[in-house]
């Protein structure tokens, strides 16, 4: 029963456009006695999209939550291996877990704004980074909005309550308050599970506008947005990655059988 | 619609289980109504007593000397307004960060602990309060002191402001607090700047609650602040009280004086509906703020 598999297996050939940006070697999670990730290792390409199907429970939001390190938030969790971001460890023990959240950033399944102004949502993370101020501050606010093509909708009510927008808006200003500490990385755990098929169309826009300067990973049930949006896609099963390589070979020729059995639909 | 079983037990059975129905609603009824009578004659009563001794004077003037007409309990109500002041000085900031602390850190024995002492502390007679703070802080400053009146009805907050604010703040989701943290914010700040925000609403009912209970406390001033005949800011001199004042005025063998203690109570339980109200009043907004 050896499914796992060995790292060189998912190493594709070097591509000058788009280097490693993270590489995760061998990563095992446990939530006390059970194992939700094992020995997961590939390679995640810059300014590209990434995906993640399984069935639930399969360990892929696990896995993202791995990537920003917020599975340490839970207690009894334990973590081992390595996620390299451009080479360094991330689970190293030097690293400030603050400092990396910056630089990977986490768009969740349900909009989850904060109990405050439009305005003020796009504002707390450069506040407490302490990126800018004044003017400056209200420049970067809408430049984040118009990179998550929010700003002509809410333009006009910046100080009215985030909870007043409709959810796909909510879900893009959760994009922007990402965007606006200007991540590398950014993680996106099922975005548009909760959102109508136009606001779900509206995000993937997005991220295919967004790809051009973040690496964007996102975890997702919907085979067909896999394929739509990413350029590589993984398969997890019982906390294994099964099979992973580029999208378009993955949904037309997967070389694992129970790729081939999610993808066609017989279980999950 | 009736199940098989009933129609065949005939027509009396059926009767004798309405009427068991009916005679259960009826007592129910009463039950709320004798919860409600002493409520309303309390009101009524007070009002009835209260009002015709209540004008502008006995908001603005001085006690006058016994034997004299007139005059109010000017000095009783700013003083009740400094020992709330000095209360919540006491209690909120120990209230709240304690509430806190067993929020996002109370898995442990120590907050257990502190659970049940709070519990407990809330159920302590108020008058035991005020002999705990005549000992540590009467006796050493050697003379009662709106100080020492303070820290007794603070003392009295804490139990009622930590598990409101314990409760309030684990309401809040925790997709707020990943929020917050997936943006690189640190524990303090998540729970300052998002979790505290959002839980504001429930937290100040919470604290206005707590002041509207400690408005009317009379036991544990009586040898803290004591209460005070003359006009006293200080917070190192005994300190006049609403309920203090109604204390004395009720017990003494004049009757002008019984009306300006109707009067007081009045105000008192004025002051405490007001603070009521207003604690529903900021909860209505809290589920759409938390969801």
């Amino acid at each position: 029963m050896t499914y796992s598999t060995p790292v060189q297996t998912f190493q594709i050939t070097e591509h000058t456009d788009h280097p490693t940006k993270i590489q995760v070697e061998a990563l095992d999670f446990h939530y006390g006695q059970f194992q939700a990730l094992r020995n997961v290792s590939l390679p995640i390409r810059e300014r590209q999209i990434t995906a993640f199907i399984g069935p639930s429970g399969c360990g892929k939001s696990t896995f993202l939550r791995a990537l920003n390190r917020m599975n340490d938030i839970i207690d009894g969790a334990r973590t081992q291996g390595r996620v390299l971001l451009d080479g360094e460890d991330i689970y190293g023990p030097d690293v400030d877990v603050v400092a990396l959240r910056r630089r990977v950033g986490m768009v969740f399944q349900r909009p989850n704004p904060f109990p405050m102004s439009v305005f003020d949502n796009i504002a707390f993370g450069p506040r407490i980074h302490g990126l800018a101020r004044g003017t400056d501050l209200e420049d970067l606010v809408e430049r984040s909005l118009k990179r998550a093509a929010l700003w002509e909708e809410v333009k006009d009510k910046l100080r009215d309550s985030a909870f007043s927008l409709s959810g796909g808006q909510q879900q893009r200003l959760c994009i922007a308050r990402v965007l606006a500490v200007n991540p590398e990385v950014v993680l996106m755990d099922e975005p548009c599970s909760a959102l109508d098929p136009i606001s779900t169309l509206r995000i993937e826009e997005l991220m295919q506008e967004l790809k051009a300067k973040f690496t964007i990973m996102i975890v997702t049930h919907n085979m067909q947005q896999a394929a739509r949006v990413s350029e590589e896609t993984g398969f997890f099963l019982h906390g294994e990655l099964i099979e992973f390589g580029p999208s378009s070979r993955i949904f037309t020729d997967p070389h694992d059988k129970r790729t081939e059995d999610y993808i066609t639909g017989r279980f999950g | 619609m009736m199940p098989d079983g009933s129609r065949g037990r005939g027509g009396a059975w059926e009767a004798k289980r309405r009427a068991a129905n009916g005679l259960m609603w009826v007592v129910a009824v009463l039950a709320t109504l004798a919860a409600l009578v002493p409520l309303a004659m309390v009101l009524y009563y007070v009002t009835a007593q209260g009002l015709p001794a209540l004008n502008l004077a006995f908001f603005t003037h001085m006690p006058k000397p016994v034997g004299e007409p007139g005059g109010g309990m000017a000095n009783a109500i700013v003083g009740s307004l400094i020992l709330i002041g000095l209360a919540s000085a006491v209690g909120l900031p120990i209230g709240i960060l304690g509430g806190i602390y067993l929020a996002e850190f109370g898995n442990n024995r120590f907050a257990w602990a502190v659970r049940f002492a709070a519990d407990v502390l809330s159920g302590v007679p108020s008058i035991v309060i005020g002999i705990f703070i005549y000992a540590i802080v009467v006796m050493p400053m050697k003379r009662f002191s709106a100080l020492a009146g303070g820290a007794a009805l603070g003392v009295m907050m804490i139990p009622t402001v930590i598990r409101t604010t314990e409760e309030l703040v684990r309401l809040v989701p925790i997709s707020l607090r990943e929020a917050a943290l997936s943006l690189g914010a640190t524990h303090w700040r998540t729970v300052f700047k998002v979790v505290l925000v959002a839980a504001k609403g429930g937290v100040i009912t919470g604290v206005l609650l707590a002041i509207a209970r400690i408005a009317g406390e009379t036991a544990p001033l009586l040898f803290t602040a004591f209460g005070n005949r003359f006009w006293s800011t200080r917070l190192d001199q005994p300190i006049a009280s609403l309920p203090v004042q109604i204390f004395t005025y009720a017990i003494a063998p004049y009757d002008d004086w019984h009306a300006q203690a109707w009067a007081g109570a009045l105000v008192l339980v004025a002051l405490v509906l007001i603070l009521s109200v207003a604690a529903r009043y900021t909860t209505r907004g809290r589920f759409r703020a938390v969801r």
